[in-house]
């Protein structure tokens, strides 16, 4: 951007204001009290009593109690974004070549997961998978016998994937309407089969979509509550059930906060590590 | 038997005739342009042949075989599309690269070819660019480079220099002559561009809505075209009146007619505008025939100005009829 700002950016600088305040009260306000809290000292008979200390932060980085959730979270979100590109990017693919009225129709079927509330679905899938549920009555009549699927990783991961996929679906599918379909078309009468001209040519094409489809993921993923809260169990931690533990149960507040900053962190690097490769490889070939 | 082959080809949308009962014998080696109006349905065709396109009706063959509903990366065709799509993502190189890499000619052999088509196109000094960082004639040059460096047997060009300077269009027709006589590709390219057509094909098809109206020689086009849609669509023209009563209406091309000092002609006229072409001076005319169209030489003497009384002269065999039932 040049230094001498036109009027048009200058006023368009003005109409983000109101967003500004909100984006300031709303996040910053409370972010900053979180880190604030997180430096408090704990007292388990008074709760927090003000003053400053790194011991929570130190405690979390030495306790392997903590790595442990911490390396979960960070596996839950890794293979949740994995299945959702491998799943969703296929789906957006054929969506976009359905014909036109069942594109719409399957779209819609696509994003249902986001009609019905968390909590709602979440119970839906602990009954799925409960010991009498009906897919343990399945693995019965097929001779596989009943095996315990609720509050395992695969059960959260399951039940992530079902709520992700949208959010993967939709930046795949937008980056797929913006294609032109003879680009596509050149490489094949340039004798490529379907799945080389997929590979070759519509993959990098859509390659940001998948990128920022996976941001979103991973970040919804290793920040989800209800599902781990609800799925995984008192034993499977993630790292947000572990921040409401710390508030809710423990009442250590500054512990809990603390945890917090670090997800919060942890989460900003990978975008932002993202977000600069997605800057360096697309941006001169794709704009 | 002939090289490529539409027999009674149809493409409809509906009730939209894209495409109507189109035939069309190409030798081998030949260079075909498709020639028409807006909307006509040369890219139609051109996707047809190409397999992007699947037809309502009729059959394609190539070679003797039946490709109609062959699949487009069974074809082996080099395509150059209306709208390029150049691969975004790929550079100038690797753009031209890809169609011998999809052959597996072998990295050195690739290089050395795709210099070779870059050098055509005179864009070897963009070899590293992205498309999106080419301009327009420069990204329609990517992808005749593109279509050219496989050599394929048939070249289907979709108005192939469209967006490129007259100079630079010249050199490009040029080169597509070149290779089409030196390797002997035989070439199928869709202008509306009426001197393009005649610069460079060997023979030209008209199409009119979705219908083929007359296939010729270029002389043959612009000489003895079959309607008068025709003749207006690929030069200027003046009605004269019937020899005799209720004979034929007859045409003669303005560079036909010849200027005289008045009363010396066959025709008195005023000149009530002229436009400076380069070669040629263009003089607009009213006479008692209607107003006519005359096309100068520009042999370094003055041009009439508005206003002057000549006289309009022609010699009578160069005055054509239009074949009964012309549209
Ligand atoms: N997918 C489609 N659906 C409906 N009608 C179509 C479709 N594609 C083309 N047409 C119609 O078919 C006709 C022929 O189109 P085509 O693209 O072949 O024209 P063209 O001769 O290449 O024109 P231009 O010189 O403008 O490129 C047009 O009237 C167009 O509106
Ligand atoms: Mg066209």
């Amino acid at each position: 951007m040049s230094d001498t700002a036109s009027p048009r950016t200058r006023s368009a600088a003005w109409l983000t204001l109101p967003s500004l305040l909100l984006f300031a009260v709303m996040l910053l306000t409370p972010l900053s009290l979180t880190l604030m809290l997180s430096f408090n000292e704990y007292d388990a008979a008074r709760g927090a009593t003000g003053g400053f200390t790194l011991s929570h932060y130190a405690a979390i980085v030495s306790d392997g109690y903590y790595l442990e959730i911490f390396l979960r979270t960070l596996r839950i979100g890794l293979i949740t974004t994995l299945l959702c590109v491998v799943i969703g990017v296929p789906e957006a693919y054929i969506l976009s070549r359905m014909a036109a009225p069942w594109r719409s129709v399957f779209l819609m079927i696509v994003l249902t997961p986001l009609l019905v509330s968390v909590v709602v679905r979440t119970f839906g899938w602990s009954m799925l998978l409960g010991i009498e549920g009906p897919v343990n009555m399945l693995f019965q009549a097929i001779g596989i016998g009943k095996t315990r699927m609720l509050y395992t990783e695969g059960a959260v991961i399951t039940a992530l994937v079902h709520v992700m996929l949208p959010f993967m679906v939709i930046p795949v599918w937008t980056a797929l309407q913006k294609l032109d379909p003879q680009v596509e078309q050149a490489a094949l009468s340039f004798g490529a089969s379907r799945l080389t001209a997929i590979v070759r040519v519509v993959l990098p094409q859509i390659m940001p979509g998948i990128l920022s489809g996976g941001l979103i993921v991973f970040g919804l993923a290793a920040s989800s509550f209800a599902i781990p809260g609800l799925l995984g169990g008192r034993r499977l931690k993630m790292v947000a059930t572990t921040v409401y533990d710390q508030y809710l149960h423990e009442l250590n507040w500054p512990m809990g906060a603390a945890i917090a900053v670090i997800l919060l962190i942890a989460n900003l690097i990978v975008m932002l590590t993202c977000h600069r490769v997605v800057e360096r490889q697309y941006r001169r070939r794709l704009g | 038997m002939p090289f490529l082959e539409l027999d009674a080809l149809s493409k409809h949308y509906g009730p939209v005739k894209a495409v109507d009962d189109v035939s069309l014998s190409v030798e081998q080696g030949e260079f075909i342009s498709l020639l028409g109006p807006s909307g006509c349905g040369k890219t139609t065709t051109l996707q047809m042949i190409a397999g992007f396109v699947d037809a309502t009706a009729g059959r394609i063959r190539l070679q003797g075989r039946d490709i109609t509903h062959a699949p487009a990366n069974s074809r082996g065709l080099g395509i150059v599309f209306q709208s390029y799509a150049l691969f975004p993502h790929m550079t100038v190189a690797d753009n031209v690269a890809f169609g011998l890499e999809m052959q597996k000619v072998e990295r050195a052999e690739r290089a050395r070819r795709v210099e070779q088509a870059l050098a055509l196109v005179h864009l070897d000094a963009h070899a590293g660019r992205y498309p999106r960082e080419l301009s327009g004639g420069q990204r329609q040059r990517v992808a005749l480079a593109r279509a050219i460096v496989i050599r394929p047997p048939l070249l289907l060009l979709d108005e192939p220099l469209s967006n490129l300077d007259a100079k630079l269009r010249e050199a490009m027709q040029f080169e597509l002559r070149t290779i089409q006589q030196q390797v002997g590709t035989t070439t199928i390219m869709v202008t509306h561009d009426q001197a393009e057509a005649f610069s460079v094909s060997d023979r030209v098809v008209v199409m009119q809505s979705g219908r083929i109206t007359q296939i010729d020689t270029p002389y043959e086009v612009y000489e003895h075209p079959a309607s008068e849609f025709i003749s207006r669509f690929v030069g200027k023209t003046n009605l004269l009146p019937p020899a005799t009563d209720g004979g034929p209406q007859r045409h003669v091309r303005p560079e036909k007619l010849m200027l005289k000092p008045a009363g010396q002609g066959r025709a008195d006229a005023t000149i009530v505008d002229r436009f400076f072409l380069g070669s040629q001076w263009l003089y607009h005319l009213e006479s008692p025939l209607g107003p006519m169209v005359v096309v100068q030489v520009n042999d370094g003497s003055p041009a009439h100005p508005p206003g002057t009384a000549v006289a309009l002269d022609w010699d009578d065999a160069i005055l054509r009829t239009l074949p009964e039932g012309g549209r």
